[in-house]
C-alpha cells in the first residue's frame, strides 16, 4: 500500500487553519460527499417508497373490509370475500413454535461456544453454524419435504402421539406436513441466528464478572447461568427478536412443508397457512384487483411485524454491546 | 445435608455443561446432514446434461437446467449492477462522510430493510416493475436481488472501510491530498480485499433467493433472450420441481440444489480463507 500513498503529488501547502468551503469545494470534497450522501439516500427512499407502495396497493380491501380482515377466516377469491385470519394464525403458531425448540438450543450452544469450548474450536464451530445460516431457503425446502415430512409420518409423529397424544395439540390426522413440521424446518433456520448473535454478546461480558463468581464458590455452570447469562440477557432477548422475525418472514421452507390449508386448528399435526405462503402461493395468479388488495395488505401486515421486531432487536443488541444491558 | 448439596451442585454443572456441547455439536451436525444428503441424491443425477440442455417435457428423461443458470447469472448481474453501487457509495458515505444523527437513521434504515422478509420485498417490485407492464420479466427479477443486496453490501463495505487505520487518511491529508482523494486513493485500495469479499457474499446471499423471483421472473421452461421475458432461475426451479408429483423432477430439483448449495458454500468458505489468510496485510 505504500506505492499508493507516495502516488499523491498534491503537496501544494494551504493556508492553515480551516479550510473554507470553496477551497474544500475545489478539492471536490463536497462533491465528493454530495455524491455519496445522495447514494446513501436512496435507502431512505427505497424504505420510504416500499411502505408507501405497499400501503397504497391494498386500499381496495382495506376499505372493503377494514378491521375485521384480521378477524375473520373467509378466504374466497371467487366470492371476492376475503379474512386474513387463518394465516396470521399459521404464522404465529410456526413462529413460536420454532422459537419453543430453537431458544433452548440456540441458547446452549452459544454458551457452550462463549464459555466453554477453546477458541480455536469454537471459532471453527461458529464457522460451521453461519455456513448454516447462509444455506438458502429453498434448499431448507427441498430437505423438508424429503426428508422431514417422512419422519414426521413414520417417526416423530407416532412418537408424539404416543407419549402425549392426551394433549389437544398432538391429536387428529397425522399428514406429515403441517404446523409442527413447518416449526421444526423453521428451527434449523433460525438457530444459527439465535448461536452468532448470542455468542457475540455472551463474549462482552466482562471477564471479572465470571472470575468474582468462581471466586465465591460457584460451579462453572452457575457463573454462566446466575451470572453471565443475566448479564447478557438484554442481547439474548435481542437475538430471539431477531429470530423471530426471520421465522415470521421465512417463506419457501414453509410453503413446502405446512401444507397451504387455510384452516386455525389447535392440533400441530394439522396443515395450515402462513402470510408468506399464500402469498407466494396466490400472488401470481390473484384473478381479482380485491384478490390482489388483500394479499399485499397481509404482506403490509407482515412487513410491520418484522419491522418492529427488527427495530427492537437492534436497539436491545446495541444497548447490550455498549454495556448498558446492566445497571453496575 | 451439605454434602448432598454439593454433590448436586457439582453433578448439575457436568450435566449441563454436557449438554450445551451437545446442543453445539447437535447444531452443527445438521450442516453435514444437509451435505450429505444433497450430495447423495444430487450427485447421483448430476451429469453434463444438467449444465447443457434444456428441460425436457414430463416423462422424457435427460434434460437439464442450462435455461435456469444462465438466467441465475443474469439476475445475479442484474442485481449487481445496480445495487452494489449504492450500497458501496453509502457504505464510503457512513464511513468517512456521515454526521452523526443522520448517519445513525441511514444506518437503522438499513437494518430493517435488512430483515425485511424477501417476500415482501417480492410484492413490492412486483407493484414497480411487473403491475405497471402487465408482464414478468427478468428485469423486475434483477430489481427485486438488487434491493435485496443493498444493505448487505452497504454494512460490510462499511464495516472494512472502519478497519483501515487512521494512521493512513491521516498520512495522506498529511501530503496535502483532499479527502475525496484520500478516500479513492489511499482509504479503499486498502479495503479492497474485504470489500471485493463483502459484494461475494452478498451475491451468494441473494442466488438462492426464491421468493422475491415468484411474481417478477415466474419462470420459464425455454432460453429467454433479453431482459424483459419470464426467466428460469435455479433457485425457483428446485421449488417448483420439488413441489410437483414427478420423480423425474425430483432428481433434478436435488441435482439443481446440489449445485445451487455448493455455489453458496464455496463462495462463503472461499471468501472467509481469503480473509483469514489476508487479515494479517488487510488495512495495513
Amino acid at each position: 500500500m505504500g506505492s499508493t500513498a507516495t502516488t499523491i503529488d498534491r503537496a501544494a501547502p494551504h493556508d492553515a487553519g480551516p479550510r473554507s468551503f470553496v477551497s474544500r469545494l475545489r478539492d471536490g470534497d463536497e462533491v465528493a460527499h454530495l455524491i455519496t450522501l445522495i447514494f446513501a439516500s436512496t435507502i431512505l427512499l427505497i424504505t420510504i417508497m416500499l411502505v408507501w407502495e405497499l400501503w397504497v396497493n391494498c386500499r381496495l380491501s382495506r376499505v372493503q373490509f377494514g378491521w375485521p380482515f384480521f378477524t375473520t377466516s373467509d378466504w374466497d377469491p371467487v366470492f371476492n370475500h376475503f379474512g386474513a385470519l387463518p394465516f396470521i394464525y399459521g404464522t404465529l403458531v410456526t413462529s413460536v413454535l420454532s422459537l419453543v425448540i430453537a431458544v433452548p438450543l440456540g441458547l446452549a450452544a452459544a454458551i457452550f461456544l462463549s464459555e466453554l469450548a477453546p477458541r480455536r474450536i469454537s471459532d471453527t464451530i461458529s464457522f460451521m453454524i453461519d455456513l448454516l445460516a447462509a444455506v438458502p431457503s429453498v434448499i431448507y425446502g427441498l430437505l423438508g419435504i424429503f426428508v422431514v415430512v417422512p419422519m414426521m409420518r413414520t417417526v416423530i409423529g407416532p412418537a408424539l402421539k404416543h407419549t402425549l397424544g392426551f394433549l389437544p395439540l398432538f391429536k387428529g390426522p397425522n399428514y406429515g406436513v403441517g404446523f409442527l413440521t413447518a416449526g421444526i424446518v423453521l428451527t434449523i433456520m433460525v438457530v444459527p441466528f439465535i448461536i452468532s448473535v448470542s455468542r457475540e454478546v455472551l463474549l462482552t461480558v466482562p471477564r471479572d464478572q465470571r472470575e468474582a463468581a468462581l471466586a465465591l464458590g460457584a460451579t462453572r455452570w452457575e457463573a454462566t447461568w446466575k451470572v453471565v447469562v443475566p448479564w447478557a440477557r438484554t442481547g439474548i432477548l435481542g437475538s430471539v427478536f431477531l429470530a423471530l422475525a426471520r421465522a415470521l418472514g421465512e417463506t419457501m421452507a414453509v410453503t413446502m412443508v405446512i401444507g397451504n390449508d387455510p384452516k386455525i386448528s389447535a392440533s400441530l399435526f394439522s396443515p395450515g397457512y402462513s402470510i408468506a405462503a399464500v402469498i407466494a402461493n396466490e400472488f401470481a395468479e390473484a384473478f381479482s384487483d380485491m384478490h390482489l388488495s388483500s394479499l399485499v395488505e397481509i404482506g403490509l401486515v407482515l412487513f410491520l411485524m418484522t419491522f418492529i421486531l427488527n427495530g427492537l432487536a437492534r436497539l436491545l443488541i446495541v444497548a447490550t454491546e455498549r454495556g448498558g444491558g446492566h445497571p453496575s | 445435608m451439605t454434602r448432598f448439596r454439593l454433590i448436586w451442585r457439582k453433578s448439575l454443572n457436568v450435566v449441563m455443561l454436557t449438554l450445551t456441547g451437545v446442543a453445539a455439536f447437535a447444531v452443527v451436525s445438521v450442516l453435514f446432514m444437509i451435505l450429505g444428503y444433497l450430495i447423495w441424491n444430487g450427485g447421483k443425477s448430476l451429469n453434463w446434461n444438467f449444465f447443457t440442455k434444456l428441460p425436457t417435457p414430463v416423462g422424457e428423461t435427460g434434460g437439464g437446467m442450462a435455461n435456469a443458470i444462465v438466467g441465475t447469472m443474469k439476475l445475479l448481474f442484474l442485481a449487481a449492477i445496480m445495487g452494489l453501487p449504492i450500497g458501496l457509495m453509502a457504505g464510503v458515505y457512513l464511513a468517512e462522510f456521515g454526521g452523526k444523527a443522520y448517519s445513525f437513521v441511514i444506518r437503522y434504515t438499513t437494518d430493517l430493510l435488512n430483515g425485511v422478509p424477501s417476500i415482501v420485498i417480492g410484492i413490492f417490485a412486483s407493484i414497480l416493475f411487473v403491475l405497471p407492464v402487465k408482464h414478468y420479466s427478468t428485469f423486475a427479477g434483477g430489481m427485486a436481488l438488487a434491493i435485496m443486496i443493498i444493505p448487505i453490501t452497504l454494512r460490510s463495505t462499511e464495516e472494512f472501510l472502519r478497519a483501515v487505520p487512521g494512521s493512513l487518511r491521516e498520512g495522506a491529508m498529511a501530503l496535502g491530498a483532499s479527502k475525496w482523494r484520500t478516500i479513492a486513493t489511499v482509504v479503499l485500495p486498502a479495503a479492497r480485499g474485504g470489500i471485493i469479499t463483502g459484494v461475494l457474499l452478498a451475491l451468494a446471499r441473494v442466488a438462492g433467493e426464491t421468493a422475491p423471483l415468484l411474481f417478477t421472473t415466474l419462470g420459464n421452461e425455454f432460453w429467454s433472450p433479453g431482459w424483459n421475458q419470464p426467466t428460469a432461475s435455479l433457485p425457483l426451479v428446485i421449488y417448483n420441481y420439488a413441489i410437483s408429483p414427478y420423480d423425474d423432477w425430483h432428481r433434478q430439483a436435488w441435482a439443481a440444489g446440489l449445485v445451487l448449495l455448493a455455489l453458496v458454500l464455496l463462495t462463503n468458505i472461499g471468501t472467509r480463507v481469503a480473509l483469514s489468510r489476508g487479515g494479517a496485510s488487510r488495512g495495513v
